[in-house]
């Protein structure tokens, strides 16, 4: 990997919610990296803190949600004096949630969509209105160039007739349409960066296939990174590059897509893939469960988070130590004792 | 399909026959019916006692609307709903009184989707599980209180929480005070409505195998309506699929999954993702073009027509009626015998 690879890095992000019962410490030391053109996935039960990783990295987290720690680096390509393109590294974790400078970024370098499309559109305007005030507030273009580029970008993510539907409501859209005016919206300024927040777990199959299917050929038409956010692992194993598998706030295990699903090393990424119905598996066969349930966020288990939960859990140390990252193979990371990492966390 | 399974075979415990089930699109001023959506439309099928019979489809295809009419949450348009009682003798469900339904609600129960709505806040877990048996039967405050301790245990619960109020649970809990709810009465049918698509995976193992072992300490029948394809194979006997209010198959779950015999079914199951990165790009995913057609205004012919790959003139033409291909397999297609389709086993 070059350093030009690499896109975005999360180092030790934290981010906490300070509310009136305790602090939630959504995300507590969050480290992964997205390299250019690659499609990450992020995966975790809710409350895991994978959605709110998300939204750090676009500096959407409402009061009194702050982050707390950490470095959020962008690495933007800007075209130098010389005319070739020079790398510049943004913070974006130090820039304030409403300044000039994430807000260019926003949108434009790095886009998002959400699990809901229905909430997340506005209901009193058209998409076509929608869509064009991103391209307005983010190029140099006139009004009618911004109408062409939006039937240009409504084409592409595959919305028939788009003359017709640019002035639609998104009430008077189906659900996969509805996304797929999400996506357009995402991809209008064309960013190096698009996370999707679970967008096709409120979709049905045959549409989540199509949702996949149009990203991905997008991917490779337009040649962005994708984070991808789900707790689906078939999801995951269709369309991931690499994994992120998370558990309370923290990264418990990273590698490539092929190796979490056959080597998975984490006790909880294991117990994950074997609580899933396999198909082919023969019917009636008992799926092994995890025993318990997710911690409550405001009382956290001291040392390794899953300890409470875990079959492989040595007593007098998960509970006491919060396990370092141990590299246990090319690109595989894994936060357990089981393989290293007593020294603790730095 | 047989004309009256339910009289000739004896471990038939319900049957659905011709059951339709239409909603009246009202507009202007007056109200007038302007047209209707044919939510459930003629739909045959019938479920053995004890067997656990899957339900499956999009959303909008019909399936909780079904659901709903055996337990006569609604009244159906047409068609009938062969119950058979405990003493043998056979019932339609949808031609009774409310008056009349009551002895029935008490075998035929429901679990629902959503752990959070379908629970009172302001009633605590005695009250939630206690309250079919306060109305229907004549226990005392103490037996119903022991009854409710019993059924917490049984569902994994510990019968101290009784008093507390569903708030203090997560969602995989309440679902368990759900099922434990339908249970109160004994029931003999438990319709559980998407019972584990709001749970996250590892507590959904845990739900998946407790209705396994209630089924089996109980001797449930359970009408499992779902639209996650891989739970369903896991659970269920049988799976009935269905699109646009219409049954388009009904089989074996293991005959099902190998070899589909309509095109929908196929679809359906090549666009589920497979959990396993190796066989990515195998068997390449169908992808359906455009969408599920209007139950207000569904298309001439076959339903399904507009968007399937094998259709011919036949299928704007003619409707399709559902079919016995031999051993227990029925479809709704012209040309079910001539089409090889693609399971999704060995994916």
């Amino acid at each position: 990997m070059t350093a030009n690879d690499l896109l975005l890095e999360v180092k030790g992000l934290k981010t906490h919610f300070f509310l009136d019962q305790g602090v939630v410490k959504a995300v507590d030391g969050v480290d992964f990296h997205i390299r250019r053109r690659e499609t990450l996935c992020v995966v975790g039960e809710s409350g895991c803190g994978k959605s709110i990783t998300a939204r750090s990295i676009m500096q959407l987290i409402d009061p009194p949600g702050r982050i707390v720690a950490g470095e959020i680096l962008l690495h933007r390509l800007a075209s130098g004096n010389g005319g070739g393109q020079v790398e510049e590294i943004i913070d974006l974790a130090k820039l304030a949630p409403n300044s000039k400078q994430i807000r260019a970024i926003r949108g434009k370098e790095i886009s998002m969509i959400f699990q809901e499309p229905m909430t997340s559109l506005s209901p009193v305007h058209t998409i076509g209105h929608q869509i064009s005030q991103a391209i307005v507030l983010h190029n140099r273009v006139t009004k009618e160039q911004a109408r062409q580029q939006t039937l240009e970008v409504l084409r592409l993510v595959g919305i028939p007739k788009p003359e017709l539907r640019i002035d639609a409501y998104p009430f008077q859209l189906s659900g996969g349409m509805r996304q797929r005016a999400m996506i357009a919206m995402a991809l209008s300024c064309h960013p190096s960066l698009l996370i999707a927040d679970e967008p096709t777990t409120a979709l049905d199959v045959t549409t989540q296939a199509q949702i996949l299917d149009l990203m991905l050929g997008l991917q490779g038409e337009l040649g962005m990174a994708i984070m991808f956010i789900t707790h689906d692992l078939g999801v995951v194993a269709e369309i991931a590059d690499r994994v992120v598998v998370m558990y309370l706030g923290l990264v418990v295990e990273s590698g490539d897509v092929e190796t979490i699903f056959s080597e998975p090393r984490h006790p909880y990424t294991r117990a994950l893939l074997r609580s899933i119905p396999q198909a082919g598996s023969g019917v009636r066969q008992r799926l092994d469960s995890i025993r318990g349930m997710v911690p409550d966020p405001y009382n956290r288990p001291p040392g390794c988070p899953f300890h409470t939960r875990c079959t492989e859990r040595i007593a007098g140390l998960c509970n006491k130590v919060l396990p370092g990252r141990v590299s246990v193979g090319e690109g595989h990371e894994v936060r357990c004792v089981l393989y290293g990492g007593q020294e603790g966390a730095a | 399909m047989t004309i009256d399974l339910i009289r000739q075979d004896e471990s038939v415990l319900l049957e659905v026959r011709r059951l339709r089930m239409h909603f009246p699109i009202r507009k202007g001023f007056l109200r007038r019916q302007v047209g209707v959506v044919r939510a459930v439309d003629d739909v045959n099928f019938f479920v053995r006692k004890g067997e656990t019979l899957g339900l499956v489809g999009e959303s909008g295809c019909g399936k909780t609307t079904t659901g709903r009419c055996i337990l006569r949450a609604y009244t159906p348009t047409a068609g009938e709903i062969l119950y058979r009682r405990s003493d043998g003798a056979i019932v339609d469900l949808a031609r009774l009184s409310e008056a009349e339904m009551k002895p029935y609600w008490r075998e035929i129960r429901m679990i629902f989707q959503d752990p959070y709505s379908s629970l009172n806040p302001r009633m605590t877990l005695r009250d939630i599980v206690g309250d079919p048996l306060k109305l229907n039967t004549t226990m005392s405050p103490k037996e119903i209180e022991e009854r409710v301790a019993y059924l917490l245990r049984r569902v994994g619960l510990r019968p101290e929480y009784m008093h507390r109020y569903p708030h203090a649970f997560s969602g995989g809990e309440r679902q368990r005070i759900g099922i434990a709810r339908s249970l109160a009465l004994n029931p003999r049918l438990v319709v559980a409505d998407e019972a584990v698509s709001a749970l996250d995976v590892s507590v959904r193992a845990q739900i998946l195998n407790l209705l396994q072992d209630l089924q089996e300490e109980f001797g449930l029948t359970y009408l499992f309506v779902a639209h996650d394809l891989n739970v369903v194979e896991y659970l269920c006997d049988r799976v009935a699929v269905m699109y646009v209010g219409k049954l388009v198959e009904l089989a074996r779950t293991e005959a099902l999954y190998a070899q589909p015999r309509h095109p929908y079914t196929e679809a359906l199951m090549s666009a589920v993702p497979k959990p396993n990165p190796k066989l990515r790009g195998r068997g390449k995913r169908i992808i359906l073009e455009g969408e599920v057609a209007d139950p207000a205004n569904p298309p001439k012919g076959c339903y399904f027509h507009p968007r399937c790959r094998y259709a011919r003139e036949r299928c704007s033409l003619e409707e399709p009626v559902l079919r016995d291909l031999g051993e227990d397999h029925f479809v709704a297609c012209h040309f079910a015998e001539e089409l090889t389709l693609r399971g999704a086993t060995g994916r």
